[in-house]
C-alpha cells in the first residue's frame, strides 16, 4: 500500500503539476507573513531588558536556524526514499534542496557572527554549537559538490543520498550541543517540553517570521526543483509537451 | 514489500548505525575537549600546565566588580568554588555582575590573567518594565 500511494505521488510529473496549482499561494503568503513578522519584531515589540535592540536579529536567525537543520533533515527522508524505494524524484529533491539549505545555513552563521559581536564580544567561537553549525554548512555544499562531480546522473543520485544519511548523524548533535557541552550559546529559549522563556510580546513575531520563513523557503525549494526536474527529464515527453 | 526492497532498507539502517556509531565514538573520545570553556570547580581540580591558555567560564560573582584606571578584577564563580580574574580592556556590553562571563588567559598564582573577556547570556527574553527589580538594580 505504501509503494503504491508512493508511486502515484512521485512522478516528476505529477510534482510539477501539482505544485504548480499552490506555488503562488505559497509564496505570497509566505512573503508577507515574513513581512508581517519583521515589521512587527523590528519596529513594535519591545526591547530586551539585557540586550537592548540588538537582540532583535533574532527574528532572522532564529528562523534561519531552525530551517537550516530542517532542511537537511527533509533531504534525509528523501534520502530513504531514494534508497529504498528508488524514487526519482526524491534524488530530485535533495539535489534541488541542497542549495537552499546551504544559502540559509549561512544566513544563520552570518546573522548569528552580527549578533555575537554586541553580546559576547567576538564573531567567532569554536565552540560545539556554532561547530556543529558550520559542519553542517560544510556538508551542504559537500553534497552539491559531490553530486556534480560526477557524469553519470543515477550513480550521482544514489552516493548522494548516502552522504546525506551520514550526515543527519550530525542534526541531533547540533540540537542537543548547547545541553551537552558547556557553550558559549545559550540554550533555546523555544522548546517543546517547556513554557518559552521569551516574552510573549517578543515570542508572537518570531513565530510569524518562523512560519513566513517556512512558506517562503519551500516556494523557493519548489521554485528549484522545478527548474532541476525539467532540466533532468528534459528528453522525457511530458517535458517537451510541458514546455 | 519486495525482497530486494527490504535489503535496500537494511542497507539503509546499516549505514545510519555505522555512522551513528563512528561520529559517537569521535564524540565519546573528545567528550570534555568539546567543552568551550572550564568550570571554576573543573579548573582547579585538572592538573594545567602552568601558563598553558584556558577559557574559563561561570557567573561574574555579585559585588566582586573593582576597576581601577583600565585594569578590571572581578571573580568569577560556579557557586561552588571562585577564581578571581584580572584583565585589562574594554569589556562587552554584556559584562555585568550576576551574568554570565568566558575569559580567555592562563592561570598563575591563585589568580587568572584574562587576555580576553566574552560575555555569556541566558535564553530569556523579556522587556525592561518586566525585569525582576532585584535584577534591575545590578544593571
Amino acid at each position: 500500500m505504501i509503494t503504491s500511494f508512493i508511486h502515484r505521488f512521485s512522478s516528476p510529473k505529477s510534482f510539477v503539476e501539482v505544485t504548480a496549482r499552490f506555488f503562488s499561494y505559497v509564496m505570497y503568503l509566505g512573503l508577507f507573513l515574513l513581512a508581517t513578522g519583521w515589521i512587527w519584531g523590528l519596529a513594535f515589540a519591545p526591547e530586551d531588558a539585557i540586550q537592548g535592540n540588538s537582540y532583535r536579529i533574532i527574528f532572522l536567525h532564529v528562523p534561519a536556524s531552525i530551517f537550516a537543520q530542517l532542511i537537511y533533515f527533509f533531504m534525509a527522508v528523501c534520502a530513504l526514499m531514494h534508497l529504498v524505494w528508488r524514487v526519482k524524484l526524491a534524488a530530485y529533491l535533495i539535489k534541488s534542496s541542497a542549495p537552499v539549505g546551504a544559502l540559509i545555513t549561512f544566513i544563520a552563521l552570518f546573522s548569528g557572527s552580527i549578533w555575537g559581536i554586541p553580546t559576547w564580544g567576538t564573531w567567532w567561537q569554536w565552540d560545539a554549537r556554532i561547530t556543529s553549525t558550520l559542519i553542517l554548512f560544510i556538508m551542504y555544499l559537500g553534497i552539491i559538490t559531490l553530486h556534480s562531480s560526477f557524469s553519470n546522473a543515477e550513480k550521482a543520485d544514489r552516493l548522494m543520498s548516502i552522504l546525506v544519511v551520514v550526515g543527519v548523524v550530525n542534526i541531533p548533535i547540533i540540537k542537543k550541543s548547547v545541553d551537552w557541552w558547556s557553550t558559549l550559546h545559550q540554550p533555546a529559549s523555544i522548546t517543546i517540553s517547556e513554557a518559552p522563556s521569551i516574552d510573549l510580546s517578543m515570542l508572537y513575531p518570531l513565530l510569524i517570521s518562523i512560519s513566513g520563513m517556512g512558506l517562503t523557503l519551500i516556494a523557493l525549494g519548489i521554485l528549484i526543483s522545478k527548474l532541476y526536474i525539467i532540466t533532468r527529464e528534459k528528453t522525457k515527453k511530458w517535458v517537451q509537451n510541458y514546455v | 514489500m519486495l525482497k530486494s526492497r527490504q535489503k535496500r532498507l537494511q542497507k539503509f539502517f546499516i549505514i545510519l548505525l555505522l555512522s551513528v556509531a563512528g561520529i559517537s565514538l569521535v564524540l565519546f573520545s573528545l567528550n570534555s575537549k568539546l567543552d568551550l570553556f572550564y568550570s571554576p570547580t573543573e579548573m582547579l581540580a585538572s592538573e594545567l600546565k602552568l601558563g598553558s591558555r584556558i577559557k574559563l567560564g561561570g557567573m561574574v560573582k555579585i559585588g566582586s566588580i573593582r576597576r581601577v584606571d583600565t585594569d578590571i578584577f572581578f571573580i568569577v564563580t560556579d557557586f561552588e568554588s571562585e577564581v578571581p580574574v584580572t584583565f585589562r580592556g574594554i569589556t562587552p556590553d554584556l559584562f555585568k555582575e550576576d551574568s554570565g562571563v568566558v575569559a580567555l588567559g592562563y592561570y598563575q598564582n591563585g589568580s587568572f590573567i584574562a587576555e580576553q573577556i566574552f560575555a555569556k547570556h541566558d535564553e530569556n527574553y523579556m522587556p525592561p518594565e518586566l525585569m525582576p527589580v532585584s535584577k534591575k538594580n545590578d544593571s
